[in-house]
This record gives C-alpha cells, structure tokens and sequence, in this order.
C-alpha cells in the first residue's frame, strides 16, 4: 500500500525559516532509515506558500490567487511517498520521525487509491469508460 | 489505546524489526532456527507486558534487547557455553568473558547481519521453494498463513517446507556470513533469482484465477530495495531492482476492463506508473554507472527501459533493443533468449531476417511445447503474406497454450490467416 505522508506547515516553516543543522542531520538520518528499510518512494520539501499560487473553479471563470495563504496548520510544507503493508506500520514508521519543525508541527499520513480499492463498485463497462476518458484526457490514475 | 490497538502496534512493530532481531541473534547462536525461536520468546514477552506497560519508546531496541537476555538465559540453561566457546572459535575466546558480548555483536553489524541471512535463507543448499517461502518468513516478515495464501498452497505444507529448511540448514552447517570472493557471484545469483521468482509470481501468477497478486510484486521489490542498499557496489542488485521498478510500473495497463491481459505494445501507456519508472530508470542508471560489463539483470532493465522511454509503441528504439538482446545473448545463449530477440530484429528490420532467427531454433528441444515459438512464427509467415504455412503454426501454438483466452485468440488468427490464403492456381 502506498501513502502520502503531509508534513504541515508551521509559523516558521511558511516565515521560510530553514532547518537548523541539527534538523536537517535528524531528518536526514531518518531518511536514511525509510530507504534502508525499502518503503521510501520520493520526499520532497516544499518552498513556503508565499512562492505558490492557487487557482480558484467557479462554473466557467478560474481566477488565480497569489501566496501567502493563511491556514497555517493546513499548508503543507513537504511531503513523502512511502510504501508499507498497512496504516499500521505507516504510523510506527512516522513515530520514529524528528519533530519535523523547530517549533514542533504535525505530520498527516493519507492512503494513495489503489486499483484494488475500486473492487466491485466499478463495473466493467464503468471502467471501459473511465479508461477512454483518461486516455482521452491524459490523466493517470 | 486499546488492548487491540496495542495488539496490532506489537504485530507492526515486530514485522518491522523481526529480520533485524533473527538476524542478529543467528549471528551469536548460529543457528537460524533457534535465533527465530529466541526471537519470537522475545515477541511473547512483549504481548505479555507491553499491554500494561505500555509501547516502549524504542519499541526495536527493546525487542532487541528481550531477545539477547532470551539468549543469554538459553546460554545458561544448557551449559552450552564452552562448547559453543569452542565452535566459534577464535571470534569469542578473545572476548575473554562469561558470556559473548551480545550487546556489542547486537549493534555493530546490523547491516552485515541482515545481508548474511539474505544469503543463508537463499543458500544453494535449499530446493528453490524452500528458500522462497524462508526468505519471506524470514526477512519478509510474512507469516506462514500469509505464505500459504500467496502460494495457494496449505498452510501446513508451507510450516513443513520452512521446518525443513532450517534443518537442512544446519545440518549442511551453512556458515552464517557473506560470502567472498569466487564464491560471491553465484550466492548472490541466488538471492536474485529467489526475489525475482517472488516478484514474477505476484506479476503474472502461475496458478489461481488472479492475473496479478500486487502484495507478491510489492514484497519483492522491498526486499530488492533493501539488499540494494546493503550491497550498493553489486550492479546485478541494481540491475535487478531496475527491472521490476519498470515491470511494475505497467501494472495498471497490463489488464483490460474484462480480465484479460493486454500486451506490451497494445498498453495504454497514459497509464504507466512514472514514478516508479522514473526510480527504475535511476536503479538502471547506478548499475551502469559502477562501470562493469552489464549483466543478465541489467541488461533485461536495458531493455525495459527501452520500452519504458517510449511514449508511445511506434517510437520504441528496436534497434537499440535487438543490440541489448545480441549482448544478452552471448552472455547466456539461450533458444529464449534467441526468440526474443528475433521479434525485436522483425520489428527493426521486418519478418524475413528474423523468420531466419526462429527457424535456426526451431529444433531447439527446450521450445518443443513452448506456445510462443509456433505463435511466433505464424505472426512472421503472416507479415510475409505466406498465409497457408502460417495457418498450421497458429494452430500448433493453440494445441500447447494452458491459457483458454490465448487459445482462444490464437485459433481465430488460424481461422483468419486460411480465410486470407489466396487458391493456387
């Protein structure tokens, strides 16, 4: 099973802060373990909000929203992909993270979808026509 | 927390480090076996106190730690310690104490420990099922039921095969160690081939009504993943871990809406996985980068990394693949091998020159019930125009295939080539 890890944003994090030293040796140590282990598939630390942008859908009109955004604690600062047998071992995996900020933080740890978690309530004519749409528009599962 | 929930957290944490605590103890007692019976003493102990006590903070270090005194006290009881002194030899005797330093053996070798269970649960001396079913128990943490249910297999017939592996295993007195030198590249062709073994029969099961068994192909590509780590200088690892990144990444496109397979150059391939291309690629890129001469693992990555670079199917570089399958080929000749290479020589360079190839092979008895020789065949006479001889060659390939769906379509291309035969004058 494959799982987004979200490390959320902190005060720091979003004022663009580094890391100490200290933070970054843990983390990378860390690191090390997840692709010692195997169940490390990509991370990758993400600039504060203020570098992003949004785009609100509104029937036909997309308007675009320039950074800073302000909930905080609902930004996400970085993120994992790692694969394990269950949320179970997701979660003993997270247990041995460093605080991930300086100023503490919260790590939220998401099941990706699997082919498998469709099951039954996709049909197969449901599915044909699922997959012309994506290989129509491109969009991958 | 729960009482279930601390149920499950130990069941987690000792998947996680059982490979770890089994491998560190073989290395003090020797023996795999009692290393697994002492670890699981271990597990026993914190089902019992971890519920009151709680979850320690370094759950590992405990298990660890519950193990050496299950050891320790083992060393006790049986008086085996001189004796043991004896048969370790020099390593111990130097310690000059009591008992073995297990802390210090426990820490300082973790990764050597890890590798050299690697090779004692995949050792030459085991029938290849056994040093499946004992690498997943041992270093997949898999339990049997768990074995059993991905072998279709009884549960009972899988405890047996384990149980006499281990026997075997000391009996045969296999070293507990990493093999060097000259003997290095065969032991390792032997892990590779039991993880690859594991990954093909997630990736296209032999048996059963699943097409795909992805916790299989997932379990193999942890443990190349993990052992690429604990070699980084072995290429073939690499190679290895390259070659099921890239296979895997299909998954997704290699079945239709009703079940059946789709071939390679029929696959949407809109729906290939990019990031596990992406770490089959860089997999491929770290073996080649070692710089020696590419083995048979790398170069089957080569390959699929030809078909993986490919946006779509008319852009595959064949040429490039027919050079990779040349070099394959002198490495390890094999009438297979050969046959593959000549469809990538008919999409290169068109049916006639490889329509040599097949018939250079034709007599190879390896291939005699191999459906894909006549299957083969039938496609080159067909592209040829020469419908009448391709007819008999679908046919034939019908006759061998275990498969009703490929038999099935395999006719229909013998109904369609005798529809296609122009009468003789």
């Amino acid at each position: 099973m494959r799982f987004l890890v979200m490390v959320k944003a902190t005060k720091a994090s979003e004022a663009g802060i580094m890391p100490s030293t200290k933070l970054l040796e843990d983390m990378q140590k860390f690191n090390e373990e997840l692709v010692k282990a195997g169940i490390m598939l990509a991370g990758e630390g993400l600039h504060p909000s203020s570098k992003g942008k949004r785009l609100r859908f509104d029937g036909e009109t997309r308007t675009v929203i320039d950074g800073p955004f302000a909930e905080t604690k609902e930004l996400v600062a970085g993120f994992w992909i790692w694969q394990v047998k269950s949320m179970d071992e997701a979660v003993e995996w997270l247990k041995r993270c460093p605080p991930p900020h300086a100023d503490g933080g919260e790590i939220e740890i998401r099941p990706l979808f699997e082919l498998a978690d469709f099951g039954d309530a996709i049909t197969p004519e449901l599915r044909e026509s699922d997959e012309r749409l994506r290989a129509q528009t491109g969009i991958k599962r | 927390m729960t009482a279930t929930d601390t149920q499950r957290a130990i069941e987690t944490v000792w998947r996680m480090e059982s490979a770890k605590v089994i491998a560190g103890l073989t290395r003090i007692v020797r023996d795999v076996g009692m290393a697994e019976d002492l670890a699981h003493d271990a597990l026993v102990s914190a089902l019992e106190q971890w519920p009151t006590s709680g979850i320690p903070r370094n759950p590992a270090a405990w298990l660890m730690a519950a193990a050496k005194h299950r050891a320790i006290d083992h060393f006790r009881r049986h008086k085996m310690l001189e004796r043991k002194h004896q048969e370790l030899g020099h390593e111990l005797e130097t310690q000059q104490e009591s008992v073995p330093d297990f802390d210090a053996a426990l820490d300082d070798h973790v990764g050597d420990d890890m590798l050299s269970l690697i090779f004692t649960a995949c050792h030459p001396v085991l029938s290849t099922e056994a040093r499946v079913a004992l690498t997943l128990r041992l270093l997949g943490g898999l339990t049997t039921e768990e074995i059993a249910r991905a072998f279709l297999v009884s549960e009972p017939t899988i405890a047996q095969r384990i149980v006499r592996a281990k026997r075997t295993l000391a009996d045969a007195n296999v070293p507990f160690e990493v093999p060097r030198g000259a003997e290095l590249a065969g032991r390792l062709s032997s892990v590779l081939e039991v993880i690859y073994l594991i990954f093909n029969e997630g990736y296209s099961a032999t048996a059963g009504d699943d097409w795909m068994r992805p916790g299989l192909c997932e379990d193999a590509l942890r443990l190349g993943r993990i052992l690429a780590e604990l070699a980084p200088a072995e290429p073939e690892v690499h190679g290895l871990v390259a070659l099921m990144e890239i296979q895997a990444s299909r998954a997704a496109a290699r079945t239709s809406a009703t079940g059946e397979p789709i071939l390679l150059l029929d696959q949407d391939r809109a729906r290939w996985d990019q990031l596990l291309i992406r770490r089959g690629l860089s997999a491929l890129q770290r073996a080649e980068q070692l710089g020696v001469a590419r083995g048979p693992y790398v170069l089957q990555a080569a390959i699929a990394a030809c078909h993986a670079r490919a946006r779509t199917a008319s852009e595959t570089d064949w040429a490039a693949i027919v050079a990779i399958y040349e070099e394959l080929a002198r490495l390890m000749p094999s009438p297979v091998v050969e046959l593959n290479r000549a469809v990538a020589v008919s999409m290169a360079s068109g049916p006639a020159a490889a329509l040599d190839l097949v018939d250079a092979i034709r007599s190879e008895p390896v291939l005699k019930s191999y459906h894909l020789l006549p299957s083969v065949r039938g496609d080159l006479l067909v592209k040829l125009g020469r419908f009448d001889e391709a007819r008999p060659e679908f046919e034939r390939a019908a006759s061998l295939t275990r498969n009703a769906r490929e038999r099935e379509l395999l006719l229909e291309r013998a109904r369609d080539a005798q529809r296609r035969v122009v009468p003789g004058p």
